[in-house]
């Protein structure tokens, strides 16, 4: 009898655990892995260096300069490098590593950039989309590359 | 007369116009699809309004333009002239690692021993690795034992990496306690292969 009361309660000890963990988590969605010449995130109007080892949040804007790329990995396992001249917005992200359901979309603005899709695109085909400013390519997988005119 | 003229080289002038402007559809970028290294079954959807087309071989491609996407063929050198830079900023892919460990225990198995090794030099190849330690168990037991076990097991692996030298913020533990079964089993069946942890590095 003692055990049965003692279960709920243990499961929603963790449980309320694993939601203050995922909540803290939620906000860094990928990291940058690679830098080379200039590279920007813009987050709420501000202009932060993109140096190797920045977290990344849903939003985010990366931009590139004309001797720059960049290189992230989210935390599905997507990879995506942008070339010189590239702006790349993180407009939403949501990814639950219990179920790997999720959704990406992002946009390519102008410039270039190289995708290896990850656990997201994986589970849910069209779970991840990517959009440029006259198109939107629906991710069913795995490895593209895409431009955007100016 | 002249008015049958007139008409017909309005007629002209505008089918020569449409012509003139369908060639010139204005491109507005490229899409293409490369080589999957497992050759597993992969395919983009490039969309414009209601025009779709779908890239489902290696270097198929689209150019997207004002008048809807238009498919064609690429190849690995225009690929590489294009998106050379891109794909050269490209993050070392994650690898991910299985260990398993002794019966009820946080303790690892031999053979496990041997893969930590591997472990630490795929680490090595990651400039900021991050990495994500996640435990499992068998089937035996209740939830709150199996998932404090998986926990254990995970945490045991996050201090041995630290223990190398790895920074402990860098290392995120979850216990997923006996719900990702690697072998599907009923309940209390001790099944050595889903008493796991498994480590991605990124």
């Amino acid at each position: 009898m003692r055990r049965r009361i003692e279960h709920p309660c243990r499961t929603l000890l963790a449980a309320s655990a694993l939601g203050v963990a995922l909540s803290a988590g939620a906000a860094d969605i990928g990291q940058i892995k690679v830098a080379k010449g200039q590279v920007a995130i813009e987050r709420g109007g501000q202009a932060l260096p993109g140096e190797v080892g920045a977290r990344l949040q849903a939003a985010d804007v990366l931009k590139t300069g004309a001797d720059g790329s960049v290189g992230i990995t989210m935390s599905d396992n997507s990879l995506l490098s942008a070339g010189p001249n590239s702006i790349l917005v993180l407009d939403r992200y949501a990814f639950d590593p219990t179920t790997s359901q999720g959704q990406f979309d992002a946009s390519l603005q102008k410039g270039s950039l190289a995708v290896i899709s990850g656990r997201i695109a994986k589970q849910s085909p069209d779970a991840m989309k990517v959009r440029t400013p006259s198109s939107i390519l629906g991710v069913r997988g795995t490895e593209f590359v895409v431009s955007a005119d100016d | 007369m002249t008015r049958v003229r007139d008409r017909l080289r309005g007629g002209l002038a505008v089918a020569l116009l449409s012509a003139f402007l369908g060639a010139c559809a204005t491109q507005t970028g490229t899409v293409v699809l490369l080589p999957e290294k497992g050759g597993a079954n992969t395919a983009v959807s490039v969309r414009q309004g209601d025009q779709e087309v779908v890239l489902d071989k290696p270097y198929a491609a689209a150019h997207p333009t004002t008048s809807g996407p238009r498919a064609y063929t690429s190849s690995p050198q225009e690929v590489e002239a294009q998106f050379g830079a891109a794909l050269k900023a490209q993050p070392t892919r994650p690898a991910s690692f299985t260990l398993y460990f002794v019966e009820g225990r946080d303790e690892f198995t031999d053979a496990s021993k041997q893969i930590l090794a591997d472990v630490l030099s795929e680490i090595a190849k990651h400039p900021v690795p991050d990495i994500v330690v996640v435990g499992h168990t068998d089937t035996v037991g209740s939830d709150a034992v199996n998932d404090a076990l998986a926990l254990r097991r995970a945490e045991t692996v996050r201090a041995m990496l630290v223990g190398r030298g790895l920074s402990s913020a860098s290392i995120v533990t979850v216990g997923r306690g006996k719900r990702e079964l690697l072998v599907p089993t009923p309940d209390n069946v001790a099944e050595p292969r889903n008493r796991r942890v498994e480590i991605v590095v990124r």
